[in-house]
Parts: C-alpha cells; sequence; structure tokens
C-alpha cells in the first residue's frame, strides 16, 4: 500500500501509515508480529494433526475415526471395565453375602460400607440427606426408631422395594385416613391433646381424656391401644419424641386432618444386589441397625 | 402519504394487541399485549397529532440524539443488570433470599436469565448499537441513513427488552439459554435488527471516506452473524398464536447443537466482534494514536470471523454429540486463540507512544485492563475447550468465573471507557464532571472483577475435583450436597466482588448525570505526575 501514496511517517515509532485518516485516526503499516504469526501457524499445523489423530472429519454417513481410534465412550467403558474387573471377586461375595455375619469378614466389611457410602451419597442423600439425619418427611436413618424395621433384611426390603411407590407391586404399602371429614373439629383437638399426652408434651387433660376414647376407635388398629406403632403397616410410634411430620400441636392437627403419604422409589431395578447389600450394610451401621 | 401508513400499521398492530390481550392464554401473553397496545395507542396519537405540521426540512449534520439517548440506556441497563447479578449472586449464597411472599416471580430460576439478558442485551446490546450509531457517522463523515429509523432501532430494541424481562419474570421462556424469549419478542427482535443493519449499511454506502474502517468490518459482522443466529436458534412454532409458548423445530442434539453454535457466537459476534468494534474506534481515539498495524487487523478480522463459527461444539463434550463434532470445535478453539489475540495486540500496541497517559488517564487505564481481561479470557476459552480440562471444568463454577472475567472485564470496561469517552462529547463539556470519581469506579470494578474471576475459578476447580474424588476402591467420595456446602464461602467471596462493581456503576451513572447536567467542576489531572 505504501506505494501508492506520499510516504506519511509516524512521528512517535518512525513507522509508515497507510495514508487513511478516518476522524482522525489514521493505521501504522507495521507487520504482523512475527511470534504471534507463528504461533498461528503452529495452533493450525497441530489442529489439523489431531483431526488425523481424533475423530474429525464428518463424511456422507460417518465421520473419520481417528488413527488413535480414540472415542469418549469407549473410554469411560474402560474406566468402568476397569473398575469392575478389580472389584469383581469382592462385589460377587458381597452380593451373596449373608450380612448378619458380614462383621465376621473384616475386608468385606470395609469394602461393604465404602461401597455403601457411596450408594447412600449418590442415590439416597437427596431426601435422607448426607449424613442420613433426614429431613421433615424423611425418616433419620441414625436412631434406632424404625417405621418398618431395622434388621437386614428389613433395610434390604425397604431400599429393593421402597414405600408407597407404583412401580413395584412390591413395594411397602399403607395409608393412614384422613380425619378431616370423619371427625368433628372438637373430636380431632382431643385427639391432638391425646396424643401431645401419651408423647409426655403439654396437654389439656379433659380434651385428652376424650381424645383417649377416639383414639382407641380410630387410631389404634395402626398405632396401637398405647399409640406405639406397628412395624407391620409403617404405623409410627407416637410416644416418643422422635417424629417424621413434626409433633406440635399444628402439626399434628393438619396430619390427623389429612393424612401423609410418603413416598420412597424402589431401588432394586437400579441398583446391583452387591450394591443393596453394600447400602443396606451402610445403613445398619450408621447407628440403629438391629 | 407516510403518516397515513403509519396510522394504518400502528392502528392494525394496536388492534391486533387489544384482540391479543382479551383471548391471551397466558399472563405473560396478555401483559405483552397491553405493553404493545400501549406503545402503539400512543404512537398513533403521536403521528396523528404531527399530521397538521408542515413538514421540517431534512436535518443535516451528525445524528446524535439518538447516540444519547443510548448512552442514557445503556448506563441505566448497565446498573439494572449488575443490581440483579448482585441479588441472585447472594441467592446461590443464601438461598433464604428467595423469599416465599417474592414467589414465583423472584425466584432465582426467573432471576438468572433477567441478569443475563439486562447485561447482555440490554447493557451491552445498547452499547454496542449507540457506539455503532457514532462511529459509523465520524468513520464515514456521514450522517445515518434513514432518518427516524435510527430511532425506531432505539426504541424497538429497548421494547424488545422490555418485553423479554417481563416475559421472564411472568414465567415466559424458551429454556434456551441467552435466547430465553419466546417467538413474538424473536420476530419483533428480528424485525428490529433488519432496521439496524439497513441503517448501518446504508450510511456505509453514502460514506464519504474511500475506505471502510476496520471498526466498521467489525461492527458489521456483528450485525449479520447476530441476525442468522438469532433467526436459526429461535425457529419455533408457536402452540397458538394467543399464547406465548412456542415448540422448537430441533429437538435433541440437533437442537443443543444449535443452540451451542447461537450461544458461542452470541459470545463471538456480540460480545467479541462488536466490541472489537468499539475498541478499534475508542482506544485510538482516547490515546490519539494511530492503531498498531494495519496488516494484522486484516488477517485477524479474517480469521477471527471464520473460525469463531465452528467453536460452539466444544460446550458440549462428553455428551450426546459425536465425538467427531467435539473435535472439529475443540481444534478451531484452539486455533481462534492468536486470531482473538490480535484485537488485543492491535490495541494495547497502539498506546505505543502514549504509554504515559496510563498515569494520568483513568479512561486509558480501563481500556487497558479491559484489553487485558480480554486477552486473559481468550486464552481461558480455548484452554477450557480442550477435552480433558473441560472434564473437569464442565459444569462448575470455572465457566461462570470464565464467563465474568470475558463480561466484567473486557465487555464492561471498554463500555465504561466508551461511556467516559462519549458523554462530554455528545453533550459539550470539557470533560466527565468528576475525573476521580472515574478513578473510583476503575479501582472498586478492578477489585470487583478480581475478586469474582478467583474466587470462581477456585470453587469451580474445588467442585470438579470433588465430583470427580473416588475412593481405593472406585467409589465416589462426596454427594453433591458436599460439593454445595464447601462453596458457600466462594459464593460469598462472589458476591462481595459484585457488590463493588455495581457501587462501580452506580458512581459511573452519577458520573454521567451531573456532567449531561452541567455542573462545572475543576479538576486536576488524576495520579501522581512523574518525577
Amino acid at each position: 500500500m505504501s506505494s501508492k501514496h506520499e510516504k506519511d511517517i509516524d512521528d512517535v515509532t518512525g513507522t509508515d501509515t497507510t495514508g487513511h485518516s478516518w476522524d482522525g485516526i489514521k493505521e501504522l503499516n507495521n507487520p504482523l508480529p512475527r511470534w504471534w504469526l507463528w504461533t498461528f501457524y503452529i495452533t493450525i499445523i497441530w489442529g489439523i494433526a489431531y483431526t488425523v489423530a481424533y475423530p474429525a472429519w464428518p463424511l456422507v454417513s460417518s465421520a473419520t475415526s481417528g488413527l488413535l481410534g480414540y472415542s469418549t465412550r469407549a473410554e469411560v467403558a474402560e474406566d468402568i471395565a476397569r473398575f469392575e474387573e478389580a472389584n469383581g471377586e469382592i462385589l460377587a461375595q458381597l452380593a451373596s453375602a449373608d450380612l448378619e455375619t458380614l462383621d465376621q469378614n473384616p475386608e468385606l466389611m470395609r469394602f461393604a460400607s465404602s461401597a455403601g457410602g457411596a450408594v447412600f451419597r449418590n442415590n439416597c442423600s437427596q431426601c435422607h440427606g448426607s449424613g442420613a439425619a433426614g429431613a421433615v418427611g424423611y425418616p433419620n436413618l441414625l436412631d434406632d426408631d424404625w417405621l418398618w424395621g431395622g434388621d437386614f433384611e428389613s433395610i434390604a426390603y425397604t431400599v429393593r422395594h421402597g414405600i408407597r411407590n407404583e412401580e413395584d407391586w412390591d413395594a411397602r404399602y399403607s395409608q393412614m385416613t384422613a380425619f378431616d371429614e370423619i371427625l368433628s373439629n372438637e373430636e380431632i383437638d382431643a385427639v391432638v391433646n391425646h396424643v401431645l399426652a401419651i408423647s409426655g408434651q403439654e396437654h389439656d387433660a379433659m380434651l385428652a381424656a376424650t381424645g383417649s376414647e377416639l383414639f382407641l376407635n380410630n387410631c389404634a388398629a395402626c398405632h396401637g391401644d398405647a399409640g406405639m406403632g406397628d412395624r407391620n403397616l409403617g404405623a409410627p410410634n407416637l410416644t416418643d419424641a422422635i417424629w417424621l411430620y413434626g409433633g406440635d400441636a399444628a402439626t399434628l392437627e393438619t396430619t390427623i386432618r389429612y393424612a401423609r403419604f410418603g413416598v420412597m422409589p424402589p431401588w432394586g431395578s437400579r441398583l446391583s444386589e452387591a450394591e443393596i447389600n453394600a447400602v443396606t450394610a451402610y445403613v445398619h451401621q450408621l447407628g440403629g441397625g438391629e | 402519504m407516510g403518516n397515513y401508513f403509519k396510522l394504518a400499521a400502528l392502528g392494525v398492530i394496536a388492534l391486533f394487541a387489544a384482540m391479543a390481550a382479551n383471548w391471551g392464554r397466558d399472563t405473560a401473553y396478555i401483559v405483552h399485549a397491553i405493553i404493545i397496545l400501549g406503545v402503539s395507542g400512543l404512537m398513533f396519537i403521536r403521528v396523528l397529532r404531527q399530521m397538521e405540521q408542515p413538514a421540517m426540512a431534512a436535518p443535516t449534520g451528525y445524528m446524535d440524539d439518538v447516540v444519547r439517548a443510548g448512552v442514557v440506556a445503556t448506563t441505566f441497563w448497565g446498573v439494572v443488570g449488575f443490581l440483579v447479578g448482585v441479588i441472585i449472586a447472594f441467592q446461590l449464597a443464601f438461598p433464604q433470599l428467595n423469599f416465599e411472599f417474592l414467589q414465583p416471580f423472584g425466584n432465582f430460576g426467573r432471576l438468572r436469565p433477567l441478569h443475563t439478558s439486562a447485561v447482555i442485551f440490554a447493557f451491552g446490546g445498547n452499547a454496542l448499537i449507540m457506539s455503532s450509531f457514532y462511529i459509523v457517522q465520524r468513520t464515514c463523515g456521514a450522517r445515518l441513513w434513514g432518518g427516524n429509523l435510527a430511532w425506531f432501532v432505539f426504541w424497538g430494541y429497548n421494547l424488545f427488552i422490555v418485553l423479554a424481562a417481563t416475559g421472564y419474570l411472568l414465567g415466559a421462556t424458551q429454556s434456551k439459554e441467552y435466547a430465553e424469549p419466546e417467538w413474538y419478542i424473536d420476530i419483533w427482535l428480528t424485525v428490529v435488527w433488519v432496521a439496524f443493519l439497513a441503517v448501518f449499511m446504508g450510511t456505509l454506502f453514502k460514506r464519504q471516506e474511500r475506505h471502510i474502517y476496520v471498526a466498521n468490518w467489525f461492527l458489521l459482522a456483528f450485525i449479520v452473524t447476530v441476525a442468522m443466529l438469532h433467526v436459526v436458534n429461535n425457529l419455533s412454532i408457536p402452540v397458538s398464536i394467543w399464547g406465548s409458548k412456542s415448540v422448537q423445530v430441533f429437538s435433541g442434539v440437533q437442537d443443543a447443537m444449535v443452540q451451542w453454535w447461537y450461544g458461542h457466537n452470541a459470545v463471538g459476534f456480540f460480545l467479541t466482534a462488536g466490541f472489537l468494534g468499539m475498541m478499534y474506534y475508542f482506544v485510538p481515539k482516547q490515546a490519539g494514536r494511530p492503531i498498531f498495524s494495519y496488516k494484522l487487523s486484516i488477517i485477524h478480522f479474517w480469521a477471527l470471523i471464520f473460525l469463531y463459527i465452528w467453536a460452539g461444539p466444544h460446550h458440549l463434550h462428553y455428551t450426546a454429540l459425536p465425538d467427531w463434532a467435539s473435535t472439529l470445535g475443540m481444534v478451531f478453539s484452539i486455533i481462534l486463540w492468536m486470531p482473538s489475540w490480535g484485537g488485543m495486540i492491535n490495541g494495547l500496541m497502539t498506546l505505543q507512544g502514549a504509554w504515559d497517559k496510563l498515569r494520568t488517564d483513568p479512561i486509558i487505564r480501563m481500556m487497558v485492563i479491559s484489553l487485558a481481561f480480554y486477552g486473559m479470557s481468550t486464552f481461558e476459552g480455548p484452554m477450557m475447550s480442550i477435552r480433558a480440562v473441560n472434564s473437569l471444568s464442565h459444569y462448575t463454577d470455572w465457566t461462570i468465573g470464565h464467563v465474568h472475567s470475558g463480561a466484567l472485564g473486557w465487555n464492561g470496561m471498554i463500555t465504561f471507557a466508551a461511556l467516559y469517552f462519549l458523554t462530554p462529547k455528545l453533550w459539550g463539556r470539557a470533560q466527565m464532571y468528576s475525573m476521580s470519581a472515574i478513578n473510583w469506579h476503575f479501582w472498586l470494578a478492578t477489585i470487583g472483577i478480581i475478586l469474582y474471576a478467583a474466587s470462581m475459578w477456585v470453587t469451580g476447580i474445588m467442585e470438579g475435583l470433588m465430583w470427580r474424588e473416588v475412593d481405593a476402591n472406585g467409589f465416589l467420595v462426596n454427594s453433591f450436597a458436599d460439593t454445595v456446602s464447601a462453596k458457600f464461602p466462594m459464593y460469598v467471596v462472589r458476591g462481595l466482588g459484585g457488590v463493588l462493581y455495581l457501587t462501580g456503576g452506580i458512581i459511573m451513572a452519577w458520573n454521567i448525570f451531573m456532567t449531561i447536567r452541567g455542573g462545572v467542576k475543576v479538576t486536576a489531572p488524576v495520579g501522581v505526575p512523574a518525577e
């Protein structure tokens, strides 16, 4: 360009300009910085080499697969296969292990609680919490108060089939009655006070006495005459300080009026036998296992 | 004659909007119909009142009123966008801030697109439209083509923003990142954008200069490519003409690929090419120096334009996207490194012979830090596109940190510099009302960006490592909630960085307001003089 116009030298740098000026802006006629150009060339050469080595160029109905035969899916499959091979034997052992006697095999026990912890954190912690302490509506698994039973067999059954779900016909099932239209407001109030009484909380003794009668007629079938609950029906013990939804008068009233229907999905279709055993062993040793 | 046509068009629009308000199937649609009814009704009355007046002689000289309006709009939307950003940053740190009484409107899920659209499209878009109107006139030596069409672009674009923003809050979204607005808003933006292209091209055609200045190449590439991206990514079929919901034409991995072809080039052409256009004008003007290399500007322009458009698949590594597409996305991203840096070199080297101004001129300082962040994020981007790096960084806050070092550092700072350059010139003042306020803005924004980017790097890499951590037997060590709680302190730091950046923005708004009002304030040059 410089040949077509009179030289217009920039004073500061002594460089020729292109001779144009837009709103006072000129352009110096500097060459491309060498390092810039060479780095650009190198990335292009690298790019060509990379697309030869790896799957890259689309063809009519497929694409070049690259000289290295690399595939992201194969890479993941390899990773999984490596762990499965390394753990294959112990996983088979775990799948057929008798959980009652697991603690006699320290190596298998260690593996089961490590595997069970991972299964728990990835599948169960969303509801039961990372530390298994539960949340409102989701049982705490650290204590010894169990809705459906806390021995190995019961825990494994709950994990495998879940609770009140529609996917698994063998899911644990029971349903509390909603008493909203069965009992009057006064009667509900009375039952609330009875439950407050048997759980050792402050209550109105007069109402509780009325409630006691109502409890026997309406609630005892599942919760037991004394309100101690029934594990066959997943009916909670109402006499202790452990509550799934809350034990204050207002929450109790809501529960009695509208009932509760907590659901747990069945994991039998997603977890392997070894994983179910592992997570059962893990939950069992958290503190409340029977 | 033209006025009769306008009246008829506005009448039809108002009538249709009234019908839409009546038959609308969802709140967002009805609210939008009422807004459009109001706007078209007012426009109808305005045109009607002008019917009697004799036609005025065509104005001459540069058309700067629309640029002035753009400066005000850019400043306003900037502060709004930063504010919403700070709110959602704290919502992530303290989920209780998703107040029950604000549901569902004040939920993070609805405020997040409000933030991204407010900063990218409202703040960034107004900055681009306003500065391209200014630059194309100055570097072509010609008044904007099309008369009031430029005003149509300005108001039409801002109407698009209002419709998009209210739509998000009311729950109308097509759930495509950075392309959330629903079908009728997309159609409106297309109309506005074509008008924008017409104004820009028309002005280029009637230029007095023989050559087209480099800034205009970038701006034209930005306008043309964004039009193409916008139309293709928003191809959808409305469920009903009386409702906001629409169904995408593409589905599955094709939809994902189109979305990220769009998404990445929104970064490439909106936030890079467009803002490089601004840089190529404002940096040499403010420094009073020629552009460093004409050759570099040609080569890096064409390389950038050609390469960027292929880089989108790197957003979809390790997904249903076939490996070959993901490889190509990665390779093009890495080759893009030098063409991106060409802009930084040309910008920084333009300061050759004017480096001393760094000490005295806070606007130059903003430009330099902006180019530095541009260089950093255009190095980080190619690096993150490498599959092995991406397997760690993908889905983590590292991505958020990367985006913000580019957006806050490069786009934000160059826009602030442009606003400080333009305001005194457009309102005929000697300089900004307070130079020390610019200095305050510079430091608040810089520290804010550093807090933001550093905390997101730390938390991003930490969560990436926690997600993949396995024990000796190959079992995952952490639950997802563990990684969330581990990030808490960094989320607070990020929020504080945002507060600093927002504070800087408010100071700028005040400074611009005072400059426009014309208060005279004598200011000594800022900085320490040379010994």
